[in-house]
């Protein structure tokens, strides 16, 4: 059936297995993520059109979504700037210990976020080892919206190093060196020449430690504080709706931030695609 | 492009002209590792400090405890479903995507990805919301005797949703980039679809196929927020490691918590080890899926 | 080669059914199998507690039984259960999480009336927990106002332990001034003004308090706050007992669409039962819970200081009125809460 109907769609190739492989993909992706999606959004509908953004424009709503968003624009942005560095070191330097730093980088996509979320918490809370340390500059991070930055910027950390450093390694140094003869400075160089060369995939990785970071939960849970507009994200505020059991009102959040994360991933889409025509030319 | 893969990363010691003084190389390998230090190191080391705060035997008893064991047990066999259904449907996707042009590609992978995005408590909300007795198909499962949520098969669902892109992610730039020539060639030659499969693309595509289980199965068994939703919080039942380190932690019993949550940081460790040994070996074939 | 991979795939498929049948029906030795959804303080008290009638189960029926339990917050748990958790029986923090598992059809809606006191077979109160000495010098709910004093106590949109602590804050509000609610309202925001985190459940607020060493007061079950000196040493914290408090009843209650389906009444009926026997009586007082039966509470009575002690029926005309009053949406928590630093 899919062989028939998508046969008509695609361009001809000798190649067998477009129907099976098209059809498991369908299948699959259908009743793992989009038939549970339509519940979600079906569910959200039931409260009509009014009661929905009744729902999500409450006052405590959209602060949740302010503060979602503020604290992962701001991980990202520290990540796309000590991301970059990292990458970087890594690609141009040398020093000792290098592989086992390149090697750690990918920490936080291995290890569980609720491990992530409770271990940051004994570091930054007034009694940690660093909390203690900037308790007695004044500075409170865990239980406010700084922690939550925190365990974002731990989420979302490998996402520019790992699209910058491969960019950063296929540089062509012809350019670079033609920039450095031409009598640029470093810094020059850097910000002509580098830096319009990575950053699509500077971008793709700011965008992807965004949008990982707007969902996050685990991690933020045990350090956020969870102050009803001051410290509350947007998941934990569909966990509170389920928990007074407003089925409707988290089908109401969760879609929204459905959307957002849709509209992120399209962007993430056509900048990937940007990085790709860039690097292919 | 594929030429890129082989000079790029072994190019030369860099040239005068593309280095910087001392003392900004020093500076900025000294950002680095300080950056790195705090937000990485630091939370590591906070969870085996705590961990081994009661010697190595109140390590070891906190893990062979029957609910310990039950919590390990249940993670290693969600994962051993959700990962290689992952991994067919990876390659199927890979496959279609990788080596056919067809209308509604790009919407497609778009959609492969969206799980990668979609929060994790929604990831487990809509399950609850589709299976949930009060859900669209709660009341006939009920009435089948079958439990979805609040059981094995609902953790599964959710462990599935959040490890969803992994594989295919990996596999699809990897597979763009080696292009169809050789296995259009073997067809020709007169090879089955199945056997093309097997000879040529697999030796192709082991290490980034290997590199993305990795990873899915990193997140498989790491999993908090959407498992937390739909799985009842079973003792020795439907909790799994992660939900057992909150479990102890809520009881005051930090030393076994951390003892379960350093069990999933070894892990972690070596799925960066493994990850790590497959790309210094095997640098050149994982180069081109590292690109994107 | 097919046939390989169709096995493969046969296989894999079998795996997955065959996990989830075995999950759906633990399979176990015991001749009936409860599962009791209960609250996050409890679990200490339910772990003794179903030794207990197990053994007794055995002694006067025959039968085994193997009873598992679950905790976690108490609107969490009534949710799962709601969902289709497949709880046998459930023991919550406050009746209303019960009321809304009656609501959505899957107990009988006078469940509070099956068994003896409100279906309460255990009673408890909000005491404050302070840190060793008193530094502040917290004696009653009036301190608790005070500029500069940090109170630590859960989220009540999301915890059932912090409602009891809000109306209990409330209600002495009340009494205070005669029954005036606007000063009442006025009275609980100063109180919430002085709170710096509202962690989701009673636990997250006790470790925030003792571990994380937050806050100068932790507005508590009197058993978790006794758990919490034993467990994490008498020499760090102290209990203070204010004037008045509430009384706060946890309520049981058999899940009649659950039990009828698995057969298992009678074994969730004697679960339950048995509560209110002096043994177990003995035992919820060992875990710091006040016991019904006067016999009991006669022997434990200098470990349970006399304070006077309202009731939510008496005070808030019951749980159903209380939650949307106060709780629910736009309600007064919603309305007098101005987080604002």
């Amino acid at each position: 059936m899919a062989a028939a109907t998508a046969g008509g769609l695609r361009q001809p190739s000798v190649l067998p297995g477009f129907g099976l492989t098209l059809g498991i993909t369908l299948t699959y992706l259908s009743l793992i993520v989009l038939v549970p999606l339509a519940a979600l959004v079906a569910s959200a509908a039931g409260l009509g059109w009014d009661g929905f953004w009744k729902s999500v424009l409450q006052p405590r709503v959209l602060a949740a979504f302010q503060i979602s968003l503020a604290t992962a624009l701001v991980a990202a942005l520290v990540n796309a700037v000590f991301g970059l560095v990292v990458a970087w070191v890594l690609v141009r330097y040398d020093f000792p210990g290098k592989k086992l730093v390149d090697a750690i980088v990918d920490l936080p996509f291995a290890l569980p976020t609720a491990v992530a979320g409770i271990a940051l918490t004994g570091l930054y809370a007034p009694n940690g080892w660093v909390g203690g340390m900037l308790a007695s500059l004044g500075i409170k991070v865990a239980f406010t919206p700084i922690g939550i930055t925190i365990a974002l910027i731990f989420i979302g950390l490998p996402f520019v190093v790992r699209m910058v450093e491969p960019v950063l390694q296929d540089f062509e140094a012809e350019q670079e060196e033609a920039a450095g003869m031409l009598g640029a400075g470093r810094l020059a160089t850097f910000v002509r020449v580098i830096l319009p060369a990575i950053l699509p995939a500077l971008l793709t990785g700011f965008a992807m430690a965004f949008a990982r970071a707007l969902g996050e939960y685990g991690s933020v849970i045990f350090i956020a504080g969870n102050l009803p507009m001051v410290s509350e994200i947007v998941p934990l505020l569909i966990v509170i709706r389920l928990e007074q059991y407003d089925y409707g009102g988290a089908a109401a959040v969760a879609t929204m931030m459905l959307g957002v994360s849709f509209a992120l991933l399209l962007v993430i889409n056509l900048l990937q695609q940007w990085v790709r025509s860039r690097h292919g030319s | 492009m594929a030429l890129d893969a082989f000079f790029g990363p072994a190019a030369a010691p860099a040239r005068p002209v593309r280095s910087e003084p001392r003392l900004v190389r020093g500076v900025l390998i000294g950002t680095a590792l300080a950056f790195l230090a705090i937000f990485l190191v630091l939370p590591l080391a906070v969870v085996f400090a705590q961990a081994f705060a009661g010697g190595v035997q109140a390590w070891l008893d906190s893990l062979v405890e029957p609910d310990a064991l039950a919590a390990i047990r249940l993670t290693l066999m969600a994962a051993a479903i959700a990962v290689p259904l992952n991994l067919v449907f990876g390659v199927a996707a890979a496959w279609c995507i990788a080596r056919f042009e067809f209308r509604g590609k790009s919407l497609l992978t778009t959609l492969i990805d969206l799980p990668f995005s979609v929060s994790p408590v929604i990831a487990g909300l809509i399950y609850v919301l589709l299976f949930g007795l009060n859900g669209w198909l709660g009341p006939w499962l009920r009435d089948h005797d079958i439990q979805i949520v609040f059981a094995l098969p609902g953790i599964v669902l959710a462990t599935i949703f959040v490890t969803f892109p992994f594989v295919a992610r990996e596999l699809i730039p990897l597979m763009q980039e080696q292009g169809a020539e050789e296995e259009e060639a073997a067809i020709m030659l007169g090879a089955s679809g199945w056997q093309t499969f097997r000879r040529v693309t697999l030796p192709k595509i082991r290490w980034g196929l290997l590199y993305g289980v990795l990873l899915c199965n990193a997140r498989a068994m790491g999993e908090f927020g959407a498992v937390s939703v739909v799985s009842g919080h079973i003792r020795g039942e439907t909790n799994t490691m992660p939900l057992h380190v909150e479990i102890l932690y809520n009881e005051y019993n930090m030393v076994a918590a951390f003892a379960v949550a350093s069990l999933l940081a070894l892990l972690a460790l070596v799925t960066l080890v493994v990850k790590s040994l497959l790309e210094w070996r095997y640098a050149g074939e994982l180069a081109a899926s590292r690109r994107h | 080669m097919h046939a390989r991979t169709r096995s493969l795939a046969a296989l894999l498929l079998g795996a997955a059914l065959a996990c989830g049948a075995t999950a759906s029906r633990t399979a176990s030795a015991a001749d009936s199998n409860l599962l009791n959804v209960s609250y996050d303080p409890t679990r200490e008290l339910y772990a003794d507690y179903n030794k207990l009638f197990a053994a007794k189960w055995k002694t006067e029926s025959g039968q085994t039984v193997a009873i598992r339990q679950s905790h976690g917050g108490s609107g969490t748990q009534a949710r799962s259960v709601i969902d289709g958790n497949d709880a046998d029986v459930v023991t919550l923090a406050l009746a209303y999480d019960i009321d809304a598992i009656a609501d959505a059809g899957r107990l009988d809606k006078d469940w509070q009336k099956e068994f003896p006191d409100n279906s309460s077979p255990y009673t408890s109160t909000i005491v404050f927990l302070v840190r060793k000495g008193n530094p502040k010098a917290i004696k009653d709910w009036d301190d608790l106002v005070k500029p500069g004093t940090q109170v630590i106590t859960p989220n009540p949109k999301t915890s059932g332990g912090a409602r009891w602590n809000f109306l209990a804050a409330y209600g002495y509000a009340l009494d205070k001034n005669g029954g005036d609610e606007a000063k009442a309202k006025e009275f609980t925001s100063q109180l919430l003004k002085n709170v710096p985190v509202l962690d989701t459940g009673a636990r997250g607020a006790t470790i925030t308090f003792v571990q994380r060493g937050l806050g100068d007061v932790l507005l508590a079950w009197e058993n978790e706050a006794f758990l919490a000196v034993k467990e994490l040493g008498p020499d760090k914290f102290d209990i203070v007992v204010p004037s008045v408090s509430i009384l706060a009843e946890p309520p049981v209650a058999i899940v009649d669409q659950v039990v009828d389906r698995k057969g298992t009444r009678k074994a969730a009926e004697a679960y339950l039962r048995t509560l209110y026997t002096p043994e177990a009586q003995d035992l919820a007082a060992r875990h710091y819970y006040r016991p019904r039966l006067a016999e009991v509470a006669d022997r434990y009575a200098d470990r349970f200081p006399k304070l006077e002690m309202f009731t939510i029926d008496g005070k808030f005309g019951g749980w159903r009125s209380a939650q949307a009053k106060f709780f629910a949406d736009g309600g007064i928590f919603d309305q007098i809460y101005t987080p604002g630093r």
